[in-house]
């Protein structure tokens, strides 16, 4: 997060923009974005100073919804985006928000670079494990036996990918998983995130209720890691391999690497000092 | 006094130092008050294979090499046969060859040039530490006239980080072989011209294009190396923080086409420096800058395409890409400098442009003018310092991509309250919430297409030069030869005008049609195999007359003299 720009308290129905989400009724990402803006009203933190950063997909639609600045750009690149936003300006709190296929498919090399960059901010993805917008297709994250997905119907046959092992992997310095079925909690872990200094990665569990309605006993199966958050990245590394159906929520990893900030220096007076280079 | 001019180039394997000599020679002909240039030609080797430093002195400003070269050093003589086109030579030019040195590099190709030997490998041996590529530089200041003493000023500072020993064995080669080129032949150098005392320069056209920048005010900067235009971003590494800038070294020309506008979203001017394959990676974001309004400059230092083509050499087959790479109805700016010097102002430019107009702005250098060097007049300080609209104070309701009249909206920028939107890609309303009704796709491509084209761009959108019923027009790079060829005619008494265009997009036919005034031929000059700006000139304007194309494509350069023939031959004048 930014230099301390708290300010009056303003309720988290203050920060939506009054823009009618098109996802689906019974989406996940509808509690996703309450979740967001109680964390933001939790960190009172003003609209202005922050900003929203996202890709394409549905829940990378976040930011119309938000009366933050926001920024919903090319499919993919919502890192990347973010990272120029919040090197340029730090004092901005920078969130980025997407899905699965967004953010570990086409952005699948921004991902590793902006977890070892680890550059203040938050990454909120918004994972169903499938592409939603474009109505049904294996993403990343899909199981290899999933057969309804229209250009797999046999499965896709691949391992899924394991966003928060490579989250750890790559260097990301918090790392959290939260079920989009509590509110509250996924709140708790996005302020921390957002508190935390560094590249902060949250994998919310998000069903697709359209493409994948079995999605919904997520809200059944989902519980709380019965293990504390840790420091120590080769025990966190551990957890997650042995995570076998990968429904545990909870913040599992808090390192402590200084994020990526180039100081930004006061310019010389004259930029013409620059020229003396070139005289002969 | 008329243009006089000395081109020498320096051949050897890669490794021999040829680079380094060339850039000391040049310097010194900058200090000794010689006008100059030298370009690279190099294959694509890290180490080994063969290179070559092209230098052209004069006494009066020069943008482009002469048809053939007057003296040639070839270390390795076996080196040469790679240039033999590069390098054209007469029957009164000079070879000077290290025959027995240079044995294992094998022999020097068939020329008509005459052959002189110089033994520079084996009077390097007689110093301890010593170099043939010093042995040469020593031999070329006696041929052409430089003292020791200002070649060792150089050495002074350029080897002053290798100890006193590298410096000593330098000098004493230097000596050695300026006194050894004491029996060869003199050449005539062209005067210096001692009134026009006016500040020098020696700088490269990818360093210039940074300084272009910074002047207008970028300061940040995402970069991902790709020849021939890292060394723009090398500059901007050293050159953007002490600007109170900073430059991020990106994973991909994804991330850093998309890391500029992030942080030009966040109100500070940015650009990237690309050539062909990254420029292709970069045009759907680019897109994604025209629909959301947001400033951001990519310089593309152009090298022979499609694909990874030919990464060190010079071609201006980027225009296409530049001007008609973006999908759906994008109205954005291409501009491309017209010599080394001007790749300060068109950069400069381009950045008061595209922050002013709050879209992208390509500027198409190239390999020829982004790695040669120069020695040039100081370029013109230019007033145009960038100058974003944006608000100072909100109404309730803001409206990002409000209509107006101009078509540019003031833009908010993260941290003013009130301002807050969200930039989009979507096709949006003024507010900037998403909409797929035909009117506010119709409103905003309207208005996005209108800032740009009834913009008041003035008289830079062009250079033209000369009088007459006969127009060369041409662009980039191809500009320096073209210059030259209409003074040679001028000279005798041949008046043929020039129009460089410097504004590629948006069109300018207003001021296209009052240049053409009284053109009866026309001659169309560029490099790029399938006529790349014929095409665009012949879709853009009305073209008066007889038209003709002299066209190739890279590598090689035009000649002033060919150039010359071509306007005898096509117009039968």
């Amino acid at each position: 997060m930014s230099s301390d720009t708290a300010c009056a308290l303003i309720e988290p129905r203050g920060y939506k923009s009054g823009v009618k989400p098109v996802w689906c009724p019974g989406c996940g990402d509808y509690s996703v974005l309450g979740s967001l803006t109680k964390a933001l009203s939790g960190l009172r933190l003003q609209p202005e100073n922050v900003a929203i950063i996202s890709g394409i997909g549905c829940s990378s639609r976040m930011p119309t919804y938000l009366s933050t600045y926001g920024f919903h750009g090319v499919h993919g690149r919502a890192l990347a985006l973010a990272t120029g936003l919040k090197v340029a300006r730090p004092d901005i709190t920078v969130i980025a928000t997407g899905g699965d296929g967004d953010g570990f498919s086409i952005g699948g090399n921004h991902f590793l670079h902006t977890c070892r960059r680890n550059t203040d901010m938050t990454y909120i993805v918004m994972d169903n494990q499938v592409y939603g917008m474009t109505k049904g297709q294996a993403s990343p994250t899909t199981e290899p036996n999933w057969e309804k997905g229209k250009l797999t119907p046999s499965g896709t046959g691949i391992n899924p990918f394991q966003p928060l092992v490579i989250a750890l992997a790559s260097g990301a310095n918090f790392i959290a998983r939260c079920s989009s079925s509590d509110t509250n909690g996924t709140a708790r872990a996005i302020m921390e995130a957002i508190r935390h200094p560094g590249f902060s990665m949250v994998q919310v569990l998000s069903p697709c209720v359209t493409f994948r309605p079995e999605q919904r006993e997520w809200k059944k199966l989902t519980r709380p890691a019965p293990v504390d958050a840790t420091s120590d990245a080769a025990r966190a590394a551990r957890r997650l391999l042995t995570d076998e159906d990968g429904l545990f929520t909870g913040i599992l990893y808090v390192g402590d690497r200084p994020p990526y900030q180039p100081q930004i220096e006061p310019s010389i007076d004259n930029i013409a000092e620059l020229d003396k280079e070139f005289r002969l | 006094m008329s243009r006089q001019s000395l081109s020498i180039a320096l051949t050897g394997s890669g490794g021999s130092g040829v680079m380094t000599t060339g850039s000391m020679l040049l310097e010194a002909a900058g200090q000794a008050g010689w006008y100059g240039i030298m370009t690279r030609s190099a294959g694509p080797q890290i180490r080994g294979g063969e290179a070559a430093a092209l230098l052209r002195v004069s006494n009066e400003p020069i943008e482009s090499h002469d048809d053939c070269f007057d003296l040639v050093l070839a270390i390795d003589p076996g080196s040469m046969g790679r240039f033999v086109e590069e390098i054209p030579l007469r029957s009164d030019s000079f070879i000077i060859s290290d025959a027995e040195g240079g044995r294992r590099s094998g022999p020097l190709p068939d020329t008509p040039a005459q052959v002189l030997d110089l033994p520079m490998k084996q009077l390097a041996k007689s110093i301890k530490g010593g170099r043939p590529n010093m042995i040469a530089l020593g031999a070329v200041a006696k041929l052409v006239g430089l003292s020791t003493t200002s070649i060792h000023s150089i050495l002074e500072k350029i080897l002053k980080s290798q100890g006193p020993d590298a410096l000593e064995s330098s000098r004493a080669c230097v000596e050695l072989g300026f006194s050894a080129a004491a029996d060869l032949p003199e050449f005539s150098s062209p005067p210096i011209d001692k009134t026009s005392a006016g500040e020098r320069w020696s700088i490269t056209g990818n360093e210039a294009a940074g300084l272009g920048a910074l002047r207008g005010g970028v300061r940040f900067v995402a970069a991902y190396p790709i020849t021939p235009a890292t060394e723009v971003l090398e500059w901007l590494a050293g050159a953007l923080p002490r600007a109170g800038g900073v430059l991020v070294q990106a994973e991909d020309e994804l991330a850093s086409m998309n890391q500029i506008i992030g942080a030009s979203f966040g109100g500070t001017p940015s650009l990237t420096a690309t050539s062909g394959p990254g420029l292709a990676l970069m045009t759907e974001a680019i897109g994604w800058s025209v629909c959301s309004e947001t400033p951001v400059v990519i310089l593309d230092v152009m090298r022979c395409g499609p694909s990874t083509g030919i990464a060190t050499k010079n071609e201006q087959s980027d225009l296409n890409i530049a001007l008609n790479g973006l999908h759906g109805d994008a109205p954005h700016l291409v501009l491309a400098p017209t010599s080394v010097a001007d790749c300060v102002f068109t950069t400069q430019w381009a950045v008061y442009l595209a922050e002013s107009l709050q879209a992208p702005a390509i500027v198409l250098s190239d390999q020829s003018l982004g790695q040669t060097r120069a020695n040039i007049n100081r370029p013109a300080d230019l007033a145009f310092i960038t100058r974003r609209s944006v608000p100072e104070q909100f109404e309730e309701n803001y409206c990002r991509y409000a209509i107006g009249d101009s078509g540019v909206s003031p833009m908010a920028i993260p941290g003013q309250p009130g301002g807050q939107y969200t930039a989009d890609g979507l096709e949006h309303t003024e507010s900037g919430a998403p909409s797929s009704m035909p009117a506010d796709h119709l409103a905003q491509l309207d208005k996005r297409q209108h800032k740009i084209t009834d913009f008041n761009f003035g008289e830079h959108w062009a250079d033209i030069e000369g009088s007459g019923e006969t127009m060369v027009i041409t662009w980039g790079s191809t500009c320096g030869p073209v210059r030259e060829a209409l003074a040679r005619l001028r000279e005798q008494g041949e008046d043929i005008r020039l129009l460089a265009i410097r504004l590629l997009a948006p069109e300018r036919p207003e001021e296209m049609a009052a240049a053409l005034e009284g053109v009866k031929r026309i001659l169309i000059i560029e490099q790029s195999h399938s006529r790349q700006f014929h095409r665009y000139l012949r879709a853009a304007y009305d073209l008066p007359g007889e038209v003709k194309v002299f066209n190739r494509p890279g590598p090689l350069p035009f000649r002033p003299n060919e150039i010359i023939e071509q306007l005898a031959e096509v117009f039968e004048t």
